[in-house]
């Protein structure tokens, strides 16, 4: 069976939502070639999932209206639980609405960008045409990623400068409590020469249930010598399904450390790839998944060594209840040239119930001789005998449980750089497996 | 006073009988050894008072002050006051020693009525002292990466941070060198009195220099078969275990043989 993939929008609403957005004429280009290639472009393949039937291009509307947000005191109680009061630097995203801003003075000062991506394609427009969807993420990948391209309606653009060390991290939240909602979100992230920042995105659904898509793409690049940890959590409703395509490219000695808590509730492809491009840099990738239900997920994380000296880790730990079924694709690719580079992965999945399905597939690609490279799997049930322990101990099965499997979280868990979001991540957590 | 009465217990695992009609009764205030060369039985023994979830119950009964302690779940049988030393135990990823315990001790209070923070590191700490182990062991996660004695003396912590009525200690002594033995011996002797029972369970002689039994039992073929008091140890000790089989008739004394 084959979806009917033709839009309901034409290019003409295309060139009328750009128009409407007051973008600069590459951006609308941009789009309408996007636009204009999806009807030949295929779907991704990811690996051991088939997504032909998959609905990615049927949504009941393109963009919404939702409030804006004059403070955090304002806030819906579900978004400030995971804003910490102190959070100076925020942008918040209400469905397709930019709804909220806060830089710190001192960051405005040493020329950091935090807004939202349609203000940053006008008013930042260079800086933004030449990172966006150039280096990371190319338009015509396939069809999902042109897609993303001609119905761009929301994200954000964060730059920092050369040789600015951002102390406190940047919080990013996206709101989602319209079930007609579609979310096609870009976050650009731009961290220059010796600069460093921590920066946290945040997907929530606040309603139970969404008919619309879910579309998004990250890009990170981390140029020469710059340190960028990305952390998210994402917490999609049913009913979504969600594309999501998150990737980072180094230059010379950068590190990007991703730390990747996957708690939506949707079907889901998830993307993550690293370019370690400049020598002697990093890609670290740490992710949790809890999936439940009738939950189809695949997370295919991928570090692909170029530069020499380079080092890719990846730690995946993957909780399955209900008849939720996940494939784990760890890929390690090392190209011809990248001399003495390291490739390491480990893939843990814990299931919880009979009809619950983990698949962990480690891939090790490797052109060049002189490099180093392991990798580890495991698909499992809860050990009889660590429950037993705990039990000996007066602790109640359904503790022990609980106990177990945010244990076997908690490497990840752990890493998570906003404390707000590492708590939201655990009490996720604890609702999903209960 | 409590009281721990085994009635004529057979127990299989994987359908093989292991022990084959154990009796043996066990009061607070005392301290009862079960001696024995390996594969007679013994572990199985405390495994089967825990519930193990492989080891199956055939026939016979368990009762903790009249309270049938085989229709308990595991849990259940914690709460009521057992506690198993054990052997092997488990390594668990992600859950520190100190979160472990704290959940350990409020599983026996109800709700509202937990253990406040500072008074459960206070105990935690003393007794982590009065048994020479490092304090931050405390933040580790539980068992992972532990030598072999710090296993065993971390289960001696949790015994001592859980007051049981009866504890089984299963093998506590194997693997140990004789500092840490003194030690995990100190632990048990201070719990020794008036509300504590135990079962130690050993193949060596040794351990029994440190931790004077009131009661010693030798296990052969899945059966208790001799019963004495400490002097019997010390006869083991002296002469093995071959007099005892002589006086038996018992040729090979590990289960899956008869007499």
């Amino acid at each position: 069976m084959t979806v009917e993939t033709k839009l309901a929008l034409t290019e003409q609403d295309i060139r009328s939502f750009s128009e409407g957005k007051q973008e600069p004429s590459w951006m609308t280009e941009l789009r309408l070639k996007a636009f204009g290639e999806l009807e030949t472009l295929p779907l991704p393949t990811p690996d051991k999932t088939k997504i032909t039937n998959w609905n990615f291009t049927e949504f009941p509307v393109h963009t919404v209206d939702s409030g804006k947000f004059t403070s955090i005191a304002e806030l819906p109680e579900e978004v400030k639980a995971v804003v910490n009061a102190e959070q100076k630097n925020i942008y918040i995203q209400h469905n397709n609405t930019p709804a909220f801003l806060s830089l710190s003075e001192e960051l405005k000062a040493k020329g950091v960008i935090l807004t939202d991506i349609h203000t940053a394609v006008r008013e930042h427009s260079e800086l933004v045409q030449q990172y966006f969807m150039t280096d990371g993420v190319k338009v015509t990948e396939h069809k999902l990623t042109a897609l993303h391209a001609a119905l761009l309606n929301g994200g954000v653009f964060v730059y920092v400068p050369k040789n600015v060390v951002v102390e406190e991290p940047i919080q990013v939240i996206y709101l989602h409590d319209d079930k007609t909602a579609s979310l096609f979100n870009h976050t650009l992230l731009v961290a220059d020469e010796n600069s460093s920042v921590t920066y946290v995105e945040n997907y929530l659904s606040t309603v139970d249930h969404a008919d619309g898509l879910a579309n998004i793409v990250a890009e990170v690049i981390a140029k020469d010598n710059s340190k960028v940890t990305f952390g998210t959590v994402d917490v999609l409703a049913e009913g979504f399904t969600t594309y999501v395509n998150r990737r980072g490219v180094t230059s010379r000695d950068a590190i990007i450390e991703w730390a990747l808590g996957m708690m939506n509730d949707s079907d889901t492809i998830s993307e993550n790839t690293t370019h370690l491009v400049g020598d002697n840099s990093e890609g670290h990738v740490k992710m949790v998944v809890v999936g439940r239900g009738k939950q189809k997920q695949n997370f295919t994380t991928k570090v692909i060594h170029w530069g020499k000296h380079t080092e890719g880790q990846i730690l995946k730990h993957g909780v399955m209840k209900d008849a939720a079924s996940s494939i784990f694709n760890g890929i390690g690719k090392i190209e011809f040239g990248a001399t003495k580079s390291n490739a390491e992965q480990t893939s843990r999945v814990l299931m919880l119930s009979e009809k619950a399905r983990g698949d962990a597939n480690p891939i090790l690609l490797i052109d060049e001789d002189d490099v180093t490279a392991g990798h580890a799997a495991s698909v499992g049930r809860v050990d009889p005998l660590q429950l037993y322990y705990l039990m000996s101990r007066g602790i109640s099965q359904h503790e022990a449980e609980r106990l177990v499997i945010h244990g076997f979280l908690a490497p990840v868990v752990n890493k998570l750089p906003i404390e707000g979001v590492k708590k939201q991540l655990t009490e996720v957590i604890e609702r999903k497996v209960r | 006073m409590s009281t721990l009465v085994i009635k004529d217990l057979h127990v299989a695992i994987d359908g093989k009988e292991i022990l084959k009609g154990v009796n043996l009764t066990i009061n607070t205030n005392e301290i009862h050894a079960v001696m024995g060369p390996n594969g007679t039985g013994k572990s199985t023994l405390a495994s089967a008072i825990m519930g193990h979830p492989k080891y199956e119950v055939t026939s016979g009964s368990i009762e903790l002050d009249g309270e049938d302690v085989l229709a308990m779940a595991v849990d259940e049988r914690a709460q009521a006051g057992l506690f198993l030393a054990m052997q092997y135990p488990s390594e668990i990823t992600g859950v520190t020693n100190a979160d472990f315990l704290r959940s350990a001790i409020n599983s026996r209070r109800k709700e509202g009525d937990e253990i406040s923070l500072m008074k459960f590191i206070r105990e935690l700490d003393s007794k982590m002292e009065f048994l020479e182990m490092d304090l931050d062991m405390a933040q580790r996660y539980l068992n992972e990466g532990f030598s072999g004695g710090e296993k065993k003396r971390n289960e001696i912590l949790q015994l001592m941070m859980l007051q049981p009525k009866f504890a089984i200690l299963d093998e506590i002594d194997s693997g140990l060198d004789i500092d840490a033995l003194k030690v995990v011996s100190n632990g048990i002797n201070q719990m020794r009195g008036e509300g504590f029972g135990s079962l130690v369970i050993t193949h060596y002689q040794r351990l029994l220099n440190y931790i004077t039994p009131d009661h010693v039992h030798v296990m052969m073929q899945g059966r208790i078969v001799k019963s004495g008091g400490p002097e019997l140890a010390q006869r083991l000790e002296a002469e093995g275990y071959e007099w005892i089989k002589e006086e038996l008739g018992i040729e090979d004394e590990t289960v899956g043989q008869e007499a």
